[in-house]
């Protein structure tokens, strides 16, 4: 293979669907790749195995499939197009289950192969978190969920078993992009420099739109054309991972050396070191060239040994977190909505609301980054916000806010109050070879 | 000079850590930005919402693509999971930093 086309169909477990079907439609790729798991996004899906063992899986899983799998595995005149996603989630045996389902349904004979082996819950004893110190022991009923971060292996032998539908749970984000470069070129597991050039284009890609001019606009300022239509991108590669990102020709959005500078330093801490359980990669000497318009050649990237230890992300239960929001406008809405904060607070400690942590905020004045502005807003909104250890604690946080309606100061409108669980994350360290990916057809 | 006008940035999130990009839109403009966007005037900036035991913010320069990285850990106190923080992300902290007044000299 000459030139390898890898698409990126999602960058968050909720992202747009029509732009993922405008590129297995019209991206004339070779991959189709959607990435779908943040932080904790596999602690709530353990959760929600836990209630349906058929379930947690990602909830847009079946209607994605319904829409790209018809473009899916050789068709007449085009490439061969395959899926790669961590959809899988919690479970990524019942998704590929699913996804068999949905083929079938469609009349599609295609090969679905999961990867299993992240789930490391029941394989934890004394490991210690690296957040505050404290063990997953001490976690005891309240921990849920602990899933090590795989690399390519699982997809590797994945795509060697000629899949076209590979599904994953817990895999770093870039190793699903990776992964297919390395089967596709032949690359060793310890090719370093092509392994850190592999996992540029998989950072720049993994987040979707976010390297094709979304998140990006600021009017006046770096405009981009025709947002409302943003076109997700595609990378084109060679065979020691030289990389151009573009998109699909006709689709809005940009592709250009800012938002790929962006796209480069988002969520990277020393960018000399960004570690994935492939590659200890180096993108501090990376430099874009704009060879013409929405085409951006990316070069410098890096590699060194891949760490030793293996990240796992633990989810734990960690009390509830009640709220509740109410509005206020018009001359002197400030001066109410200061009232009707003093008011909550008193009353919460009035009636003896149990909280570990608390925030009551003005949002417009104050909510984001602390009080600044003295200007008077035409309207504001308070916004209290508690986590408290038991549930019928949290419920009264939302209460006293909405109670303001008859018995706060003049005017407020639009209550709102909720309360949810707080599945907490959490990070500690396994040695890898304690990590067993394997794949089951 | 508001620092919007020379620079963009994005700003992501691992854990209870931010990480800011400052990007300059002309390659002309990033030693200015190297010189006067020290990891000091970040965490002032910042000090009223940054953790007082975290470890200290800290600055990369990546002259390629003309950008600074800055790493403010603890700054999501206890990360978008357990924060009660409205923007739990801390996604709007590098807008705001764009408000920083910059130096030109004449």
């Amino acid at each position: 293979m000459n030139t390898l086309r890898i698409g990126s169909g999602a960058g968050y477990s909720g992202d747009r669907i029509e732009p993922a079907v405008e590129l297995a439609e019209h991206g004339d790729l070779d991959y189709l790749v959607f990435e779908c798991l943040a932080e904790r996004t596999i602690a709530l899906a353990q959760q929600a195995r836990i209630s349906d063992p058929q379930g947690g899986y990602d909830p847009l899983l079946a209607e994605r499939m319904r829409r790209v799998l018809p473009f899916v595995g050789q068709g007449t005149g085009r490439r061969r197009l395959r899926l790669i996603t961590n959809m899988g989630a919690a479970n990524p045996l019942a998704a590929a289950g699913e996804v068999r389902r949905i083929a079938g349904e469609l009349g599609l004979g295609l090969k679905v192969v999961a990867v299993v082996g992240d789930d490391v819950l029941h394989t934890l004893s004394g490991e210690q978190l690296l957040d505050n110190g404290q063990t997953v022991g001490a976690l005891g009923e309240r921990l849920i969920s602990a899933n090590a971060y795989l690399g390519v292996e699982g997809i590797v032998q994945a795509l060697r078993a000629d899949a076209d539908v590979v599904i994953t749970g817990r895999v770093a984000d870039p190793s699903l992009f990776l992964a297919p470069q390395m089967f596709e070129f032949g690359w060793a597991f310890d090719d370093w420099p092509r392994l850190g050039r592999g996992t540029l284009v998989g950072h720049l890609l993994e987040c979707a739109g976010q390297v094709s001019g979304g998140y990006f606009a600021d009017p006046g300022f770096k405009d981009v054309e025709d947002l409302a239509r943003l076109g997700f991108p595609l990378a084109e590669i060679d065979a020691d991972g030289n990389a151009l990102i573009t998109k699909v020709a006709g689709s809005g959005g940009r592709v250009s050396r800012a938002t790929c500078a962006e796209q480069l330093i988002y969520e990277v801490h020393d960018p000399a070191a960004y570690l994935t359980p492939d590659v200890t990669a180096d993108f501090s000497q990376v430099g874009f060239v704009e060879e013409s318009v929405d085409r951006v050649r990316a070069q410098g990237a890096s590699g060194r040994a891949r760490p030793e230890q293996l990240k796992v992300s633990v989810g734990y239960l960690d009390g509830w977190i009640g709220e509740g929001q109410m509005s206020y406008g018009g001359p002197g809405a400030v001066a109410r909505a200061e009232l009707a904060r003093e008011v909550v607070l008193k009353r919460l400690a009035l009636i003896g609301v149990n909280m570990q942590d608390l925030r009551a905020e003005l949002i417009g004045m104050d909510s984001l980054h602390g009080p600044r502005s003295s200007v008077e807003p035409w309207e504001v909104r308070l916004r209290v916000a508690a986590r408290c250890d038991e549930r019928s604690d949290a419920v009264r946080v939302g209460n006293e806010v909405e109670t303001l309606y008859t018995n706060g100061p003049a005017g407020g409108g639009g209550a709102s109050k909720s309360v949810r669980q707080v599945v907490a994350v959490a990070s500690l360290l396994l040695p890898r070879e304690a990590v067993k990916p394997r794949i089951e057809e | 000079m508001k620092l919007h006008t020379l620079a963009h940035s994005r700003t992501g999130d691992k854990g209870d850590t931010s990480n800011i990009s400052i990007i300059a839109y002309r390659a002309q403009d990033y030693p200015l930005l190297c010189e006067q966007l020290t990891a000091e005037r970040v965490t002032a900036f910042f000090k009223d919402l940054l953790e007082p035991l975290a470890a200290p913010v800290q600055r990369y320069e990546l002259p390629n693509v003309q950008a600074l990285n800055f790493v403010l850990p603890g700054i999501l106190r206890g990360g978008v999971t357990r924060s009660l923080a409205l923007d739990a992300h801390g996604k709007c902290l590098g807008s705001a930093l764009l408000d920083l007044d910059l130096t030109i000299p004449t």
